[in-house]
């Protein structure tokens, strides 16, 4: 067919997808480029250089970045896998526990961190903590981290499992498999790719974290984005540039290989893949 | 956001019995941490503030008084309109809805050209636009904020150029926060528009162009309303963050485009320190997103029909 009666070629279209992604890439790779300037003015180029991620790692601000990536490392652990666990457990119960009076109150729950804007939740969050007084720090970042990484990991997991016919299970309760055993043998192993992107997504949410971290996280203790928002009130430093380009090449090799997971599971023979 | 609602499928009832015990500790976390926060807010937002942060148990009106009316420095004076913080939300709707509507511009005709593209093709586009999504939005803004700054690369580049005699002034400009608000959420345009289209049946296409009708017409007349829910849920996805926006505000911005999120902020962790009144302006918000996700859910359920 002649491109002009092509009913699905629009003039222009391509043009401005690719001033789409031209805008979203831009800065992300200028930053980069820059990262590498030899110098300390972040307008004169003077050459490449790794002064910038050596001065990272053992630079006179060396130790609060690396306390900084410590404590956001331990919450996103710790946040991702109470988050994927409670999700996975929730989706079960939604999508697998028959039809019940609280189902939409349930999902409204489940979904209120997502609905409620992010520095509502920071401020609501800070007064019931000051309120029961409970002391801000690592811990109350955790809880808030937990809280805001629930629905983001189980959307894939109830995806997923919306996907798996309910015929595995029974046959396996047929054999009289008990109800841990259904789900630890069979269910489990099918809700994996799931599962795992699901943690996968509550991860990088928790270590991106940056308006309700920065309500909760009390005097003195720092995440790496609360850090380089510190940093930045004071104008932009060349250590900065490179710190945000090894943090924006984690993000994009955990984006990777949760997209690969998410691969497996259309290739996956187990899955019913009727979805009409 | 319709995982849950059983899709039509049979519902099955594997693990009925035990379905409590397997939702009650979302309940509890989301309860306890969240609803019950919120709800407290509230009550925070009708007590009285306490010097520099913090509140005293008395009820009081002065948060959302205080936020309407301007009565002198002592309090005694009579009220009048005080237009400084419904300046603040009506930039911050202004703000958010040009966000929405440039995102839509540029986002539509992106999500249609890749829906349109073969299944392989189709995978690759839309991983490159899910990408920066994941970078963090602060690491985002920051580049935006190095790139456009008086004499960051943009500048530079133009006068290299010769489009440019004299740099431009863009940080701490509204348009600067257009920019950022826009950056920041364009990938939430995309994605829904984009699952719109992908379900769209372009044999409607084809019967409109046999009947002669031009393309742009049936762009207009077919295809946009066939795919104005996912339209409308992307519009909503970029427009409430945008509203509640704090980092592209302040980074990008200055005193002069001031948004609700800065404002707020400013009750907690700046100098302001007033926390009734950072709890009322916190509801007003709320309010507003609650207002446009209410109109949502109407529009979708009777899309259903």
């Amino acid at each position: 067919m002649p491109r002009g009666f092509d009913i699905k070629h629009y003039r222009g279209f391509y043009t401005l997808t690719l001033l789409c992604l031209f805008i979203l890439y831009a800065p992300l790779i200028i930053v980069m480029i820059y990262s590498f300037n030899d110098g300390r003015s972040i307008t004169v180029w003077q050459g490449v250089s790794l002064r910038w991620y050596a001065d990272i790692f053992v630079g006179p601000e060396a130790e609060k970045f690396k306390l900084a990536a410590r404590n956001s490392l331990i919450i996103a652990v710790i946040a991702a896998i109470t988050a994927t666990s409670i999700a996975t457990a929730a989706s079960i119960g939604m999508i697998r526990g028959g039809n019940f009076r609280g189902k939409p109150a349930s999902f409204a729950l489940i979904s209120l961190p997502i609905m409620v804007p992010e520095i509502v939740s920071a401020v609501a969050t800070l007064i019931f903590f000051s309120a029961i007084g409970f002391k801000l720090g690592i811990l109350s970042i955790l809880i808030a981290h937990i809280v805001f990484c629930i629905p983001f990991a189980y959307l894939p997991i109830a995806a997923r499992l919306q996907g798996i016919e309910a015929s595995y299970e029974e046959a396996a309760q047929d054999l009289y498999a008990g109800r841990w055993a259904t789900f630890r043998y069979v269910l489990m192993p099918l809700m994996w790719p799931g599962i795992l992107s699901g943690f996968l997504l509550a991860f990088i949410i928790s270590l991106d974290d940056f308006i309700i971290t920065n309500f909760v996280k009390g005097a003195g203790i720092e995440t790496l984005p609360t850090a380089i928002f510190g940093s930045v009130k004071q104008g932009i430093k060349p250590n900065i540039m490179a710190l945000s380009t090894l943090m924006l090449l984690v993000s994009v090799l955990l984006v990777t290989l949760s997209f690969f997971v998410g691969r497996r599971q259309d290739t996956n023979p187990t899955t019913n893949t009727e979805d009409s | 956001m319709a995982a849950g609602t059983g899709n039509g499928r049979t519902i099955s009832g594997t693990f009925a019995a035990v379905r409590g015990w397997l939702l009650l500790p979302s309940w509890l976390t989301i309860g306890f941490f969240l609803l019950i926060p919120v709800l407290l807010m509230l009550v925070y937002s009708f007590l009285t503030k306490e010097f520099r942060g913090g509140v005293i148990w008395e009820f009081s009106l002065s948060a959302y008084d205080q936020f309407l009316f301007d009565r002198g420095l002592f309090g005694d004076d009579p009220p009048r309109i005080e237009w400084t913080y419904i300046t603040i939300f009506g930039r911050s709707i202004a703000q958010a809805g040009g966000a929405t509507l440039f995102c839509l511009l540029i986002g539509f005709p992106t999500a249609f050209f890749i829906a349109t593209r073969s299944s392989h093709t189709k995978v690759i586009w839309l991983f490159l636009i899910t990408i920066p999504y994941w970078v963090n939005l602060l690491i985002r803004t920051v580049s935006m904020k190095f790139l456009i700054r008086d004499n960051g690369p943009l500048n530079e580049g133009l006068l290299w150029l010769g489009i440019l005699d004299d740099p431009v002034k863009l940080i701490n400009t509204n348009f600067a926060v257009q920019l950022g608000l826009f950056y920041s959420y364009l990938p939430f345009m995309v994605l829904p528009i984009y699952a719109s289209v992908e379900r769209y049946n372009f044999v409607l296409s084809e019967a409109a162009s046999d009947l002669y009708a031009p393309k742009w017409v049936i762009l207009r007349r077919i295809i946009i309303p066939a795919v104005s829910p996912g339209i409308i849920a992307g519009c909503i996805l970029v427009f409430v963050p945008s509203l509640g926006a704090f980092l592209a505000p302040d980074l990008l911005g200055g005193a002069k485009t001031f948004m609700i999120g800065s404002l707020i902020e400013e009750q907690f962790k700046g100098n302001a320190g007033n926390w009734p009144f950072g709890a009322a302006a916190s509801m007003i918000l709320l309010s507003l997103v609650l207002i446009v996700l209410t109109f949502y859910a109407r529009a979708q359920s009777r899309d259903q029909v």
